[in-house]
This record gives C-alpha cells, sequence and structure tokens, in this order.
C-alpha cells in the first residue's frame, strides 16, 4: 500500500520537476545562455527516507516540504543540476531501516539520501552510510552517536544533538533560581540522552537533581508518576516528552493542578507542533530549542512567508531543517561544480558551509554536527516566543567522535 | 509512602483498571463469542477518539461527540460484520489475523485521509472540567471520577444483559456451541451481527469517552491493543467478569510498579500474565478446556 502511494507520488514529483525542468530549459534556449545549464548529465537522484505514516508522519512531512520549498526556489535544481526525488516511507521502523536504505543506495543509486525522524532508523541509516559511503544528511534524528562515537565524513546532520538543547537549559533553571529539580522523560535514547545533558549542565551550574523519573516508551499514562512529583514537591520538573506523549503530560499535569505550583522545564520538544491541543495548559512552559517561531532576523521571514504561500501551514523547525538540509547540500554542489561524485571536495565544502538558516547563523563542527544557538522560549498566545538566547553557537562535545 | 498518597495511588490504579476494561470488554465480547481474534480492535479505539474529537468540535457538544462516535461504529460494525467477519467463523485464526490486519491499514489510511495526522485534544463542557483538591499541590480531574463511574455502569450494563435478557441467553448458548445452538432454530446468526457491533462501538466508545483525558493522536490504539489482549488472556476469553479483574489487577500491578519499581514497569504486567497464565492456563475465570 505504502510503496504503491510513493511510487505514484515519485511519479508525480518527477513529472513536475520535469515539466520544472522543461520549461527552464527553454527559457534558457530563448535567452541564448552561453553553456546548456541543463543538458548536462543525469538528474541528481535524492533519496527521501522519512516518516510518511505514523506517529512521526507530520514531521516526515513538514521536512519533506522544507526541502522541496529550497529546491523549488532554485528552480526545481541543487548545485545547478536538476533533482529527481526517490520517496521512501521509512515508518518510523528501525526493524526495517537497514533494507529500506540498501535499497535506495543499491537499487535505486542515490546520489544523496535525506533522512530521518526516528534515531533508531537513523542509527541503521548511518551504519548503511558508513559501509556504502553515500552522503547523508540527517534532517532530524538527534541520536548523540551519529555525530559521535558513529561519526564519518559522509554522513550531518542539519537539526540537533540531543545533547544540544538540553544542556543550556540547565543553567536557564539555576538561573531562575531553581535548585532541586525532578526529571521525567521516556526510558529510550532521546529521552536519557536529553535528561543527561540537562543534568550535567543543572548540576555544573551548582544544582541537584533530586529525583529522575522514567516511564517505558511510548507509554502516556503519567497519573503515578505525576502523583509522585506532587508528594515530593521539587522547585521545578525538567521534561523530555514529544508529540502526543507531550500533549498528554503537559495536559495532566496541568489537570492535575501543578501548573503554576511546580514550574514546568523541557527541550522544545514538549511544545513543538503540539501547541493547538495543549491549548491552555501550555501556556507559560518554558523550554529550549534551536528554534523558535517567531525569530525576529530576515531569514526566518522570508522562509515563514514562503512556506505558508507553499503549504497553506506554519512553517515549523521541523520544515526548518529540511530546509537547510537543502541548503546544506546546495552548498556542497556548487563548490564541487555540480558533481556528487567528486565526494571528497563535496564533503569538504559541505563542511565548511556557512548557512544563513532561519534559525540563525548555521555552521558545521568537525563531527559534521551543527553549531547553533540554542534559544530559551516561552509559550504565550499558542506560541513558542522568544525569551532570550539561552547558548549562543552552542557546539555538541562530539564525544568519541574521531574527526572532532 | 504515607497513607495519603497511597490512597492517591489506588485511586490512580482502580481508574487505570477500569479503563482497561472498557476498552477490553468489547474484544473479549467478540474473541469469547464468536471465536474471532479482532486486531483491529486498538483501531477502532483511535476511530472512535477522532469521532468524538471532530463531532465535538463541529456542535460544540461534547454529549453528541460521544453519542455519535458510538452510533456511528456501531453501523460501520454492523456492516462489517455483513460483508467480511460472518466469512471468519470457523475459519483458522491465520484468516482472522489477516482480515483483522487488513482493517487496521483501511481504517487508519481512512483517519488519515478525514482527520489528518495532528495530535488533537476535546474541549470538556464547563461542569466536567473542574477538579478536586487532594493535598496542598495536586488536585482530581472531576472527569477521571465521572470516566470511572461511567466505566463501572458499562461493566453493570453488559453483565445484566449478557446474564438476565433473552439476547443474552441466545449469545451465551451460541458461544457454548454454535451447531447445536443453530440446528434448534434459535436466529444464533443475525445475534451475531450485534455482538461485532456492539464489540466495535465499545472499543469507539471508550476512545471516545477516554480522548478528552488520553488526547487524540494516530497510533492511540496500538499500545491500548495490546494491553487489551493481555486483560482478556488474563481475566479469561469470553468473560466479561474476568476482564473486569484482569482489567483492575493490571492497573494496580502498572502503578505501584512504577512507584516502586521503575525500572521493571515495562514487564511487570507481562511477568503477572506469565504467572497467572501457569497456574490458571484458560485466564483467572476462564472455561476449564479451551
Amino acid at each position: 500500500m505504502t510503496n504503491i502511494k510513493s511510487t505514484a507520488q515519485t511519479l508525480a514529483m518527477t513529472r513536475r520537476n520535469f515539466l520544472g525542468a522543461t520549461a527552464a530549459g527553454a527559457a534558457g534556449l530563448a535567452l541564448g545562455f552561453p553553456k546548456p545549464a541543463i543538458a548536462q548529465g543525469a538528474a541528481l537522484k535524492v533519496g527521501l527516507m522519512l516518516p510518511f505514516s505514523g506517529t512521526y508522519a507530520r514531521l516526515g512531512q513538514f521536512i519533506e516540504n522544507g526541502f522541496n520549498l529550497y529546491v523549488e526556489q532554485k528552480s526545481g535544481m541543487l548545485g545547478g543540476r536538476k533533482v529527481e526525488f526517490i520517496r521512501l516511507d521509512d515508518e518510523s521502523k528501525p526493524e526495517t531501516a537497514t533494507d529500506n536504505m540498501n535499497r535506495l543506495v543499491s537499487r535505486d543509486k542515490a546520489d544523496v539520501v535525506i533522512g530521518t525522524v526516528h534515531s533508531g532508523v537513523a542509527m541503521a541509516m548511518v551504519k548503511v552510510a558508513r559501509d556504502s559511503g553515500v552522503p547523508l544528511i540527517i534532517p532530524n534524528a538527534g541520536a548523540d552517536e551519529a555525530t559521535g562515537p558513529l561519526c564519518a565524513p559522509n554522513i550531518f546532520r542539519t537539526s540537533f544533538s540531543n545533547w544540544q538543547p538540553a544542556h543550556p537549559m540547565g543553567k536557564v533553571v539555576y538561573d531562575e533560581g531553581h535548585r532541586n529539580v525532578l526529571t521525567i522523560t521516556w526510558r529510550y535514547t532521546a529521552g536519557q540522552q536529553m535528561v543527561g545533558a540537562f543534568t550535567e549542565g543543572f548540576e555544573a551550574a551548582g544544582g541537584k537533581v533530586v529525583e529522575a523519573l522514567t516511564l517505558p516508551f511510548p507509554e502516556v499514562e503519567f497519573q503515578a508518576l505525576i502523583t509522585q512529583i506532587a508528594t515530593l514537591k521539587p522547585d521545578a520538573v525538567f521534561a523530555f516528552f514529544a508529540g502526543g506523549g507531550a500533549v498528554k503530560f503537559v495536559t495532566d499535569y496541568a489537570a492535575a493542578g501543578l501548573k503554576g505550583k511546580i514550574p514546568l522545564y523541557g527541550t522544545g520538544f514538549l511544545t513543538d507542533g503540539t501547541l493547538k491541543a495543549q491549548g491552555d495548559a501550555a501556556t507559560g512552559i518554558r523550554t529550549t530549542l534551536h528554534y523558535a517561531d517567531d525569530l525576529d532576523n530576515p531569514a526566518n521571514k522570508a522562509f515563514l512567508s514562503a512556506f505558508q504561500a507553499k503549504t497553506g501551514e506554519a512553517g515549523d523547525i521541523y520544515a526548518v531543517q529540511g530546509f537547510d538540509a537543502a541548503a546544506l547540500l546546495e552548498a556542497g554542489l556548487v563548490a564541487t561544480g555540480d558533481d556528487a561524485s567528486a565526494r571528497e571536495a563535496l564533503f569538504a565544502a559541505m563542511a565548511g558551509a556557512k548557512i544563513d538558516s532561519p534559525r540563525g547563523p548555521l555552521t558545521f563542527s568537525p563531527a559534521h554536527n551543527p553549531i547553533q544557538n540554542i534559544y530559551l522560549r516561552e509559550v504565550r498566545d499558542g506560541r513558542n516566543a522568544f525569551v532570550s538566547v539561552a547558548g549562543e553557537a552552542v557546539r555538541d562535545p562530539a564525544r568519541g567522535c574521531r574527526m572532532a | 509512602m504515607d497513607i495519603g498518597t497511597f490512597a492517591i495511588q489506588l485511586l490512580n490504579a482502580v481508574q487505570y483498571g477500569l479503563v482497561l476494561f472498557l476498552v477490553a470488554s468489547g474484544l473479549t465480547l467478540v474473541f469469547g463469542i464468536l471465536g474471532v481474534i479482532n486486531l483491529a480492535h486498538g483501531v477502532f479505539y483511535m476511530l472512535g477518539a477522532y469521532l468524538a474529537w471532530w463531532l465535538t468540535v463541529a456542535t460544540g457538544n461534547f454529549a453528541v461527540g460521544i453519542l455519535g462516535a458510538f452510533a456511528i461504529s456501531f453501523l460501520v460494525g454492523m456492516a462489517l460484520e455483513s460483508v467480511f467477519i460472518r466469512r471468519l467463523y470457523g475459519r483458522d485464526h491465520l484468516s482472522q489475523v489477516l482480515l483483522s490486519f487488513g482493517l487496521i491499514l483501511v481504517v487508519d489510511e481512512l483517519r488519515q485521509m478525514l482527520f489528518g495526522r495532528d495530535v488533537q485534544s476535546v474541549p470538556l463542557p464547563e461542569w466536567l472540567s473542574g477538579s478536586l483538591p487532594l493535598t496542598d499541590v495536586l488536585n482530581y480531574p472531576v472527569y477521571r471520577i465521572v470516566v470511572s463511574l461511567f466505566c463501572l455502569a458499562i461493566a453493570v450494563a453488559i453483565f445484566l444483559v449478557i446474564r438476565r435478557t433473552r439476547i443474552g441467553m441466545v449469545v451465551r448458548a451460541g458461544a457454548e456451541n454454535r451447531e447445536m445452538t443453530r440446528a434448534l432454530g434459535i436466529p444464533f446468526d443475525s445475534v451475531n451481527r450485534y455482538v461485532f457491533a456492539i464489540g466495535i462501538a465499545l472499543a469507539a466508545l471508550a476512545g471516545a469517552v477516554i480522548a478528552p483525558i488520553s488526547t487524540v493522536f494516530p497510533g492511540m490504539g496500538d499500545g491500548m491493543l495490546i494491553l487489551s489482549f493481555v486483560v482478556v488472556v488474563l481475566g479469561g476469553i469470553g468473560s466479561v467478569p474476568g476482564a473486569a479483574i484482569g482489567a483492575l489487577l493490571i492497573g494496580l500491578i502498572d502503578t505501584f510498579g512504577k512507584v516502586f519499581m521503575p525500572e521493571l514497569a515495562g514487564i511487570l504486567v507481562y511477568v503477572l500474565m506469565a504467572a497467572v497464565l501457569i497456574v490458571r492456563p484458560t485466564g483467572i475465570l476462564g472455561k476449564r478446556e479451551v
């Protein structure tokens, strides 16, 4: 079912690009370009391995739309080469991830792969990328390992490492006067890495984590743990949840009367893409992330209005990460004269890219993880409003990476 | 843990158990009486939640949302039974699993087309959205108490229908011996349709009633489906009182497991199930022979 769907959409996509490319080609001929800009070589095959169904389907859609927006702004081309998409629904299933990635690399001969959201799937993709050498750009998954022990010259990330948004929050919470803090999350990679980084930052500032509550992923029955929070009465709570779990935790927290009595902090995922469903329960929650909806810079304003015009929806961090993945690829291809097979030069150019991202200035560490600002935001009027810069040009420690 | 906190956790446990019962009751009916393994039970739980959300937001009336979700899924259940499910009676479990798995894919895709993939929340009417103060920092939402009472009422209603009505008698006879019931001229087949439709409608009703406290999102039924099967197997297949006992046990072990043994919270439920099945292979109130 999914395959049929993605094939159909790939065809549609190719046709659209073909039409675009033909139009551009005709225009080029009419204007008499000195060099046939379109006629050179085959299209650049971009494998988009993203969740198009399941819990993370919405995120996959936004990443794809962000990527497409950038390509459309470059008239359907990256580095002067037309782009052909191969869409593959990874369904956020780690167990089929290796096969899916191998399919893109071996059968479909993708020149570059973009993916994905789920960290478990991304780790499988990282392993295939390390073996095959295919360029991989991760537009969301935050597993520290991808730009840590498993870093590689051909693996880049345009999102964040789990460490990145969580660590600066430690100092923020301490500076707001809290000394004894409780943490709560799902017992799986992302949750544990973020809570770990927060604890590291918070204890370095002088605070103490009094209790670390966890529950199995992706369980959403929080009542027992919320009762425990009310019994322990910490100064504040740091939470990592995402998607449906984030909505339920935040609404349960408010319904239990804890909102306004024990301040709730978290990484941005607690309130991103979920505010409509959380409603008033989320108001006042402070989170840290590498983006805020109302960042006041020209790139963000231009991005948000273009995204709105293209999709009819408000752009968010996921769309930005997809958009920047395309920008990073473009930076590499422009430098190598649109030759994706000159890989060493391509990777060097990508590693040195300086992108004027909607999130602010974006460069890359030797481990190929973004160096970016982390913003403190507060939920106001249904938006994640910018409060301050919690950390400027925050750089992941890239523990275990040999390139760093 | 002082006695006050213990009492609150006990309340949490019972409340969770009652919710699990409501979800599992439909599954145990369909499984026990029709002998059909319905993997699509969880997806109808999700559909009920989405219907409740959609109808509540469209009409501004929460009661319309709940009743609408129940009625629509009842009709869907009737239609499904007459087209597909009736061909499954007496077939091996593989055919049943394949068909109901297909239903999961279809319903999930329909949900995507009709309602999208966003996380939604169902607004509660004013008189249900308050909360009672339990300690200086902790409140208990009134709606959670209302849901518990509602689940209890449904449990009693199901029990009475099966034990005290003529339809219930036919259902019990059919579950006992299908061929004999037919041979005696009892209209068992048309009752089947109602049993299946009620099973589906109970799943959707559970989703609809729980929607305001669980939030509505794709995949919300997956975890519930697995827990429902645990409840059904634990309590004894087809036994409604068994499902109630199983659900309460799981509520207790899950809640106190999270508090006392957080590292093991994910597996305690299954350890309980394994332990019970070793002692009573057919479940707590299951029939001896299966």
